[in-house]
């Protein structure tokens, strides 16, 4: 494929997407209004300010010393402490991760040890990469953010949530609301219609079916898998189940979106609408993407980019902000 | 909540592996369909036999003598069954009278509707050429046709004079006179009939036909309908005359109605009792249709419930297979359940979800169990020639049952769902 196609087909997508945003956008913010009223907030919110307009757009990067006053004592020290990671204002941090450290057999000859103190945050509306080899502990790193694991050491907030405290119902609910998962191979439930998949976490966050129905539809039609709602998983493409798998990571309005691979299963040029998707996302909605990856080219399309080696974050840069044609 | 997408999550899951479920449930449909046909049959039985008791006369009492158990004599030998073996017939001393039956109508006139008294001339086979009629010659007195609900089919019934001279007339039965007569009654009514009893006492009767009654055919026949031995009446003092019997072994009470026959049946022993008190060898028992009747539906109630146990093992059988096929579903589904758990599932929620599942596959073989079941306690109870009557006890208690088994098989493996690692299982190949 050479550079000039590429790039035709890159300017192509985009042209797509503003068309549907176009189409969409003011039925979404009603959307996510209803969905803040409905969906029952976590009693931890409050607890760290969360001032900060949920959908809009962010001013990149701004706004520091001014608010390091009002942080949390121990927010300060981690910021002394360690530097590397950029600050930014609390009620803008989404993921306040300090020291993570976990292991594996604890009290076990083989124990093993595979992150040894993550520090790590993440400011509203902000797209990141996490690279890193395997082994480099990615998956772990990602099964601490999304609360699908608990760190043995440290202290995690997520959107406010001490998640160390949180019982194993709790992590469910956050699960449920505040994260939107987006695996490498969709795991869509099977025999289940695309509708339904997408229906599933408000389902558990006990949204009524009415509602639930209307905005599974919105959100397929902003994925562009209106046409195909009743489909189930088995009659898509692996793009259309990715983008179905976008569509039900949003059901829930969620703080963060954790895409783990999301294009290491398709080929390269779904794997760019995939991509293109959580861009628009990102600028449109001004959602919080934590992509984990292993290809570089995909990884300086983010604002971000954290370098995992052997349990440890060994770099943090800027992306480039070139998007990958490939 | 979550109770009709996990209904429907549950249908759509049998109906995937169709094959596999209905394997699956084949347990459970056995083992309901065992218990509801062998309920309906032992229910079809009971209620056949408690109306034909009842066409019998549930209000009767029926009066006999039995031989005392001689205490001395249990004590000697340690043997009850010793008593039957020394088992002497009562003497003319020890038999029920006429008096006695009249003393006892004189006492409790309010509660005795009539009285059924009957001596016997024994059984014989009457033959005229190439007929033949196998036949037990009766004496009886009016009161006996009331208490057995004999209906008439010609002819006249034994009157009132006839009774009191003890005429030799008779009334036989229609299958006599289909064995004799060739079903023609008017040919038979006004016929001599000779009986002659062999044995020991070689004896000679004529009597007079008089009347033709129906025959109720037995419940277990063992002979063929030529074959078979109806009874021929004669007025019960033209027995007498004939067999010079002093009394009666046993007689029937018709009680009237609202009388409690059980209660009436120890106020009679009561009063019979100062006849039999002195009396060494022979004592007065007394029972009422209605405690029989009673007892015997208990004994068959018991009877069915002991082979539905048997067959509610098999049930359990099924529940082992439910809760093998939901072990299989799970690991099966482990990635499906590491995905709902990441989209926010709780344990409960997951745990809610099989053991739903679990429920309707017993529930849904339970309803198939319930229809077998009907349908083989049908034929049954036909093959019998009962009426099939299923109860909606069992029925209930059958889908009742099967959900239990759903929700006991069904809560291991739900519950190991429910704890599946999220992580573990979301990697799960």
């Amino acid at each position: 494929m050479n550079t000039d196609m590429k790039t035709e087909m890159n300017s192509k997508s985009n042209i797509k997407f503003k068309k549907t945003n176009k189409k969409n956008d003011d039925d979404l913010e009603l959307i996510i209004e209803d969905i803040t009223d409905t969906a029952p907030d976590l009693k931890t919110e409050e607890a760290v300010g969360s001032s900060a307009p949920k959908a809009g757009k962010k001013k990149k990067k701004k706004k520091k010393s001014e608010t390091k006053e009002s942080t949390p004592e121990k927010e300060a020290e981690v910021a002394k402490d360690k530097p590397h990671y950029t600050e930014v204002g609390v009620s803008d941090i989404v993921i306040d991760m300090h020291g993570i450290i976990k292991r594996y057999f604890i009290g076990q000859p083989n124990e093993l040890e595979v992150l040894h103190g993550i520090d790590m945050k993440v400011r509203r509306g902000e797209f990141v990469a996490v690279v890193g080899q395997s082994g480099s502990g990615k998956s772990t790193l990602m099964n601490m953010i999304g609360a699908l694991d608990r760190p043995t050491e440290g202290q995690y907030y997520l959107d406010g949530v001490d998640m160390f405290a949180a019982k194993d119902k709790d992590l469910s609910a956050i699960r449920c609301k505040k994260i939107g998962f987006v695996f490498q191979t969709y795991n869509l439930v099977a025999r289940t219609s695309a509708l339904k998949n997408v229906e599933l976490p408000m389902l558990y966050a006990g949204m009524p079916m009415s509602k639930r129905s209307k905005r599974a539809r919105e959100l397929l039609a902003m994925v562009e898998m209106e046409d195909r709602m009743r489909h189930q998983p088995d009659e898509l493409s692996g793009g259309q189940k990715q983008r179905v798998a976008i569509a039900r990571a949003m059901a829930n309005d969620p703080a963060i979106i954790l895409a783990d691979e999301p294009t290491g299963a398709l080929d390269s040029q779904t794997g760019r609408l995939i991509m293109d998707i959580f861009h628009r996302l990102h600028d449109e909605q001004g959602k919080t993407i934590i992509l984990i990856t292993h290809s570089p080219e995909l990884a300086e399309e983010c604002e971000r980019i954290l370098t995992l080696k052997d349990g440890n974050i060994i770099n943090e840069r800027k992306g480039s902000g070139k998007v990958a044609v490939s | 909540m979550l109770f009709l997408e996990n209904l429907l999550l549950a249908f759509t899951a049998l109906l995937t592996n169709k094959m596999r479920s209905l394997l699956t449930m084949l347990g459970i449909i056995i083992g309901i369909g065992s218990v509801i046909a062998i309920v309906t049959v032992g229910n079809s039985l009971t209620n056949s036999i408690t109306s034909e008791m009842e066409g019998m006369g549930a209000n009767n009492v029926i009066v006999g003598i039995q031989q005392r158990e001689s205490e001395d004599e249990v004590k000697e030998t340690g043997m009850r069954y010793e008593a039957y073996y020394r088992r002497k017939s009562p003497s003319d001393d020890d038999l029920i009278t006429k008096d006695m039956i009249k003393a006892l109508i004189a006492e409790f006139p309010d509660d005795i509707e009539d009285v059924s008294v009957e001596s016997g001339l024994g059984e014989t086979r009457v033959e005229k050429g190439r007929n033949y009629a196998n036949i037990s010659l009766m004496g009886v007195n009016p009161g006996y046709f009331k208490a057995n609900n004999i209906e008439m089919s010609a002819g006249s019934m034994i009157s009132e004079r006839a009774y009191e001279a003890g005429k030799a007339v008779c009334i036989v039965s229609d299958r006599f006179v289909n064995n004799m007569f060739g079903g023609d009654n008017s040919k038979a009514i006004g016929h001599d009939i000779e009986i002659e009893m062999s044995g020991s006492s070689h004896k000679y009767y004529v009597f007079t036909i008089v009347g033709v009654y129906t025959y109720k055919t037995e419940q277990f026949e063992m002979t063929s309908a030529k074959d078979s031995q109806t009874f021929v009446y004669i007025p019960l003092n033209t027995a007498l005359k004939k067999n010079h019997a002093k009394g009666f072994t046993d007689f029937t009470i018709m009680t009237k109605t609202g009388v409690d026959s059980d209660e009436f049946a120890t106020r009679v022993k009561g009063f019979m009792n100062r006849y039999y008190h002195n009396n060494k060898d022979f004592t007065l028992v007394t029972f009422s249709l209605a405690s029989m009747v009673s007892a015997m539906t208990s004994m068959l109630g018991t009877v069915s419930t002991a082979i539905s146990i048997v067959a509610a093992i098999s049930l359990v059988v099924g529940g082992i297979g439910v809760m093998n096929i939901m072990l299989v579903s799970i690991s099966e589904r482990t990635r499906e359940i590491g995905t709902r758990k990441a989209l926010g599932a709780t344990n409960g929620s997951i745990r809610v979800q099989f053991i739903m599942e679990s429920i309707v596959l017993c529930l849904v073989g339970g309803i198939l169990g319930i229809l077998v079941g009907l349908i083989g306690g049908s034929i049954g109870a036909k093959a019998l020639g009962y009426a099939a009557s299923p109860t909606p006890g069992s029925i209930i208690g059958a889908l009742l049952f099967s959900m239990a088994v759903g929700v006991f098989f069904g809560f291991y493996p739900a519950n190991k769902a429910a704890k599946m690692n999220p992580i573990d299982a979301l990697r799960y190949e």
